[in-house]
């Protein structure tokens, strides 16, 4: 995890057409750290949302071939089940809980040695890209979290 | 069973802050209840999974923008109704 860039997600570690499984590692320290909280450096649980966000976002960028972008849109039944703080090594799941005309609803979780850490439903709307920079910036954050190594789904997933 | 105009109205009161009452079948979804597209992605999710279907908003936002139909066709309530009926059918017929 590089949470000052927003780079949630290490590695993907398995993808199925309707769910993808990655993991993280929180870092040791970070400005983050500093101020939430002074003596007691813990996650915020926004950026644990923003982890499933994108491990969701991922998850459909590779079922639509990197065709369009998914954005996020809403946050439901949120639950922060457990703090996490520097070092921990985090599992986190993506599930499609149902495919649209437009949009995605998925299930994120996370989990740290064995341990339910949160889970929410997660909405994505899916558009075009809004400029060529951000499909090369995505082609490039998904090879460097090694989600290109799996087969991907075909442009025409997710369309009408 | 409740018809699907009686469904939709219910899901967008359940889903939004519309009330019941007010939705009528010249409803136009948008302009005379004041949903927001955050809302509408919601009320349409609800549809997708009360009916089974799979609403193409897409195609038809397409086709208003394109001036190829009229927003009515798919906004107004009692038309909407009706395209879910003829989505639900032509679903069972592919069954």
């Amino acid at each position: 995890m590089r949470l000052e860039y927003f780079q949630m997600i290490d590695r993907v570690t398995a993808v199925e057409p309707e769910r993808l499984v990655a993991e993280a590692r929180v870092p040791e320290a970070g400005p983050v750290f500093e101020g939430h909280f002074p003596g007691h450096p813990l996650v915020p649980g926004v950026l644990l949302m923003e982890t499933m966000a994108q491990a969701s976002g991922y998850l459909l960028l590779h079922r639509m071939g990197f065709a369009r972008m998914p954005f996020l849109a809403a946050v439901k039944e949120a639950k922060l089940r457990s703090f996490v703080g520097p070092g921990t090594a985090l599992e986190i799941e993506a599930s499609l809980v149902h495919e649209g005309s437009g949009y995605a609803v998925t299930s994120g979780r996370i989990a740290a040695s064995g341990r339910r850490i949160c889970d929410a439903e997660i909405t994505l709307r899916i558009l075009d890209f809004p400029a060529p920079e951000l499909a090369a910036a995505m082609r490039a954050q998904a090879e460097r979290i090694g989600l290109t190594r799996f087969p991907s789904g075909g442009p025409d997933d997710l369309q009408s | 069973m409740a018809s699907a105009f009686d469904r939709i109205a219910d899901i967008i009161a359940e889903t939004s802050d519309v009330e019941r009452d007010s939705i009528t079948p010249d409803s136009h979804v948008i302009n005379d209840l004041g949903i927001d597209s955050l809302d509408f992605l919601d009320i349409v999710f609800a549809i997708d999974k009360e009916f089974g279907i799979k609403v193409p908003v897409e195609a038809w936002t397409q086709q208003v923008n394109n001036g190829e139909a009229p927003a009515e066709q798919y906004f107004v309530m009692k038309n909407l109704a009706v395209r879910i009926e003829e989505l639900v059918a032509a679903k069972a017929a592919g069954a």
